[in-house]
């Protein structure tokens, strides 16, 4: 079979789950939704497994192959093809999408066990699969923007899951309007392309683009600049990032797949996709960069002082999205799409480990309420910790290499780059720092009720109150169900941890600086024309790179320590000391309230005027007016309608007469 | 023969009729004085038809009569629905279309 073959088989899979979970809830039972749907998506990687194996059979210079199934429209030179596009990069994202969501799939199988919409839930999720592996497998911006938009609304149907709790159905529609915004730049850069260059598809595009276009053209950065308003949309950057926290409404395994390892990583492969774009745009490309650092900064702050468990680890995505924006938009795609790829596997062990934790809390999120879990939940703290070292880049865990391998290339490329590489380490310092603060936080110090009751052998159950407001709810609604669920005594959450769990530890380990370079030989192909090809730093001052992260990290990790393990009143005196800092912290640096001044209430303000002035005095003042003019010549008209046959017949007859009349005398 | 006696002829016969359309009340006569003024009408055709040796206006002397037994049968049953309502038979006293 060839790649094309396998890449149509991925689809194929998790689109038959979704129907069948769809249309089959009514004679599902029991946790049969839950295993047709991770089965689909296991097939689904099964398939991708396929797709590397066979397309690794071809010679280096012919591993871009695109299939069509069928003429989607073609009209008016308009020609555009049900196509997909296997190269080494879809395989990548294949892979890890359809990897990570088994692992998750499998996950969830256990953790919603006791959900009224289970296979619900399991539908949406495969169908987000099919959308995120269209996306990526798309040949042509078209199909792309069937699947970005497809995403969208998965995200959108996953949030509002728990469609009774008010905040998930707001936190839902938020995360849509925001991936509108996106959406509306990719369609607006899809026409600048095709009026340009006059086709869709992938590779006619780059060809033609690096024949039409010159450098920096206006065009080609207004281009540039919406597919990156798409990008940022999606992946939760500066200034389109509000929507990710409050997507933590969602059930965990959601955010584990949606709004951690897969669907917010869009935007890093949109850049990667059209790098050569990028390339002919290198200010754009600066630009990208630069938000992709204000945003890993900005982000890592906010996660110092939230605390909420989720929306923590939220902010920590937008944070390690930063770093991958920055790799791909200076030209480290193959160290951005790798850390995308290890942030895939620790991110959602972090999520599952949170899942975990909240169950044992019976619901609660803020981890103001926690402390001392490490004896009551052994699997989830050992594998939450190994996250968080992954998370912290801690000498030896996957994140450590990939982080670094971007910080090191920014530094190759010299000059105003290094900015990337300073901020990128202060950004990893605060990693450190923060992803420490979770752990110590929740699994050390004095075990909170909870905790005593599962050591004794009790899960805790609590009345179902919605996290956020602590409003009270019915089971129906909110945390999963009446039952909940722990790593530790369902096999399916454990395994998929632990299997996680081993990622995120030994997942850096195929790409150590001057030993092995698998992700990067392995996606060569694909950024064979890029212009930053021969920019590959020194295994030396990668190894001078890899030795500051280390010290950063540890540095991180051990202020965390020292701050909440070996002088447990320190943060609530620091809290007292730079109290306007951390109310500003707290309130994410008042992001929600500046679009709620400068958006929100101005479009309400327009909506309140133009039912007020035009609505009810413009438009309803002409529709009266002609209304009355009708009613006014109706009274005048009227009259002559006696009701006598023979005046009117008397009428007629001497309406032809003077007419015959008329035109006697006029013929004279 | 000119065509000019004919032409008189239907005229006289279509002022008859209109004149009863305009006098009589009864919607029997007002009918029978409607098809007085279509077959005037028609033997202006015919006579014209005649007279250009032409055989196109005879052809719409035929419609007019087609349509002349539609109107027939409508205006019938019309006076056929008012006599069966007990209705007076008498167009200036139905005057229910009054504006």
């Amino acid at each position: 079979m060839s790649p094309t073959a396998w890449g149509w088989l991925v689809l194929a899979f998790p689109l038959a789950g979704f129907l069948i979970n769809a249309f089959g809830w009514r004679v599902l039972r029991g946790r049969a939704a839950g295993w047709i749907g991770t089965v689909a998506v296991a097939l689904a990687f099964a398939s991708a497994i396929g797709a590397l194996v066979t397309l690794l059979g071809h010679t280096e210079s012919d591993r871009t192959l695109t299939s069509s199934l069928w003429t989607y429209a073609s009209a008016a030179g308009l020609d555009i093809k049900l196509g997909i596009l296997v190269d080494p990069l879809s395989v990548f994202m294949i892979l890890v999408v359809s990897g990570v969501s088994m692992l998750i799939h499998l996950y969830s199988v256990a953790y919603l066990d006791s959900d009224r919409g289970y296979a619900r839930y399991f539908s949406y999720l495969n169908f987000f699969v099919f959308s995120m592996l269209l996306l990526v497998l798309a040949g042509n911006f078209v199909l792309l923007i069937v699947g970005w938009a497809f995403v969208g609304f998965a995200s959108y149907a996953l949030i509002s899951f728990w469609y009774r709790r008010n905040t998930a159905t707001k936190a839902g529609m938020k995360a849509f309007v925001i991936n509108v915004i996106g959406d509306v730049g990719l369609v607006l850069a899809t026409f600048f392309i095709f009026r340009d260059l006059g086709t869709f598809d992938y590779p006619a595009v780059f060809s033609a683009a690096q024949e039409q276009f010159q450098t920096n053209q206006g065009v080609l950065i207004a281009i540039c600049l919406l597919l990156l308003v798409a990008a940022f949309a999606k992946s939760a950057q500066l200034p389109l990032h509000t929507w990710l926290p409050d997507a933590m409404e969602g059930p965990t395994p959601v955010s584990a797949l949606i709004h951690a390892a897969t669907m917010v990583t869009a935007g890093v492969y949109l850049i990667a996709r059209t790098h050569v774009l990028f390339e002919l745009a290198p200010t754009a490309a600066d630009i990208s960069a630069f938000i992709g650092l204000a945003t890993l900064i900005f982000a890592a702050t906010c996660a110092l002082a939230v605390t909420d468990l989720k929306r923590i680890i939220a902010y920590s995505t937008i944070s390690q999205i930063g770093y991958m924006v920055v790799g791909v938009s200076i030209g480290a795609y193959g160290a951005g799409l790798f850390h995308l790829m290890t942030h895939a596997f620790f991110k959602a062990l972090l999520f599952m480990a949170a899942g975990s934790v909240i169950a044992a809390m019976a619901g609660t999120q803020n981890i103001d309420r926690m402390g001392g879990l490490r004896r009551a939940l052994p699997l989830t703290s050992v594998l939450m910790i190994i996250g968080a070292l992954a998370l912290a880049a801690f000498p030896g865990t996957s994140g450590f290499f990939s982080k670094d391998e971007i910080l090191v290339f920014a530094a190759q490329r010299g000059g105003m780059y290094w900015i990337f590489t300073i901020g990128g380490y202060l950004g990893a310092l605060l990693t450190g720092f923060y992803a420490f603060r979770i752990i110590f936080r929740v699994f050390w110090g004095e075990p909170v009720p909870e905790a005593r009751e599962l050591e004794g052998g009790h899960l805790a159950h609590a009345p179902p109150e919605n996290p956020l407001t602590g409003e009270k709810e019915d089971t129906d609604v909110g945390f999963p169900g009446a039952d909940h669920h722990i790593a530790e005594r369902d096999w399916p959450m454990g395994s998929a941890m632990t299997i996680l769990g081993f990622l995120a530890l030994f997942g850096g380990l195929v790409q150590i600086p001057g030993v092995t370079n698998v992700i990067e030989t392995f996606l060569a192909p694909a950024f064979a024309d890029s212009i930053f090809e021969d920019i590959i730093p020194s295994t030396g001052s990668a190894y001078i790179g890899l030795a500051v992260g280390a010290a950063v990290s540890i540095v991180g990790v051990a202020a965390a320590y020292l701050v909440y393990v070996s002088r447990p009143g320190t943060a609530p005196a620091l809290i007292q000391r730079f109290r306007p800092i951390h109310a500003f912290l707290v309130n994410k640096w008042y992001f929600d309230e500046l679009y709620d001044a400068v958006v929100y209430r101005p479009l309400i303000a327009t909506g309140r005027f133009a039912n007020a002035v035009i609505e009810r005095v413009v438009v309803q003042g002409i529709v009266t007016a002609a209304v009355d003019l009708v009613r006014g010549v109706g009274v005048v008209v009227r009259g002559a309608q006696s009701g006598f046959v023979r005046a009117y017949a008397l009428l007629l007859v001497g309406g032809f007469a003077a007419l015959g009349l008329y035109f006697l005398i006029a013929s004279q | 023969m000119t065509v000019t006696w004919y032409v008189v002829l239907s005229a006289v016969l279509f002022a008859i009729g209109a004149g009863g359309v305009l006098i009589r009340r009864s919607p029997l006569v007002i009918l029978l004085c409607l098809e007085l003024m279509l077959n005037a009408g028609n033997l202006a055709l015919v006579a014209f038809s005649r007279a250009h040796g032409n055989a196109e206006g005879q052809v719409f002397a035929l419609i007019v009569m087609v349509v002349a037994a539609c109107e027939v049968v409508v205006g019938l049953g019309l006076i056929v629905a008012i006599f069966r309502r007990r209705l007076p038979l008498n167009v200036d006293e139905l005057r229910g279309l009054k504006g």
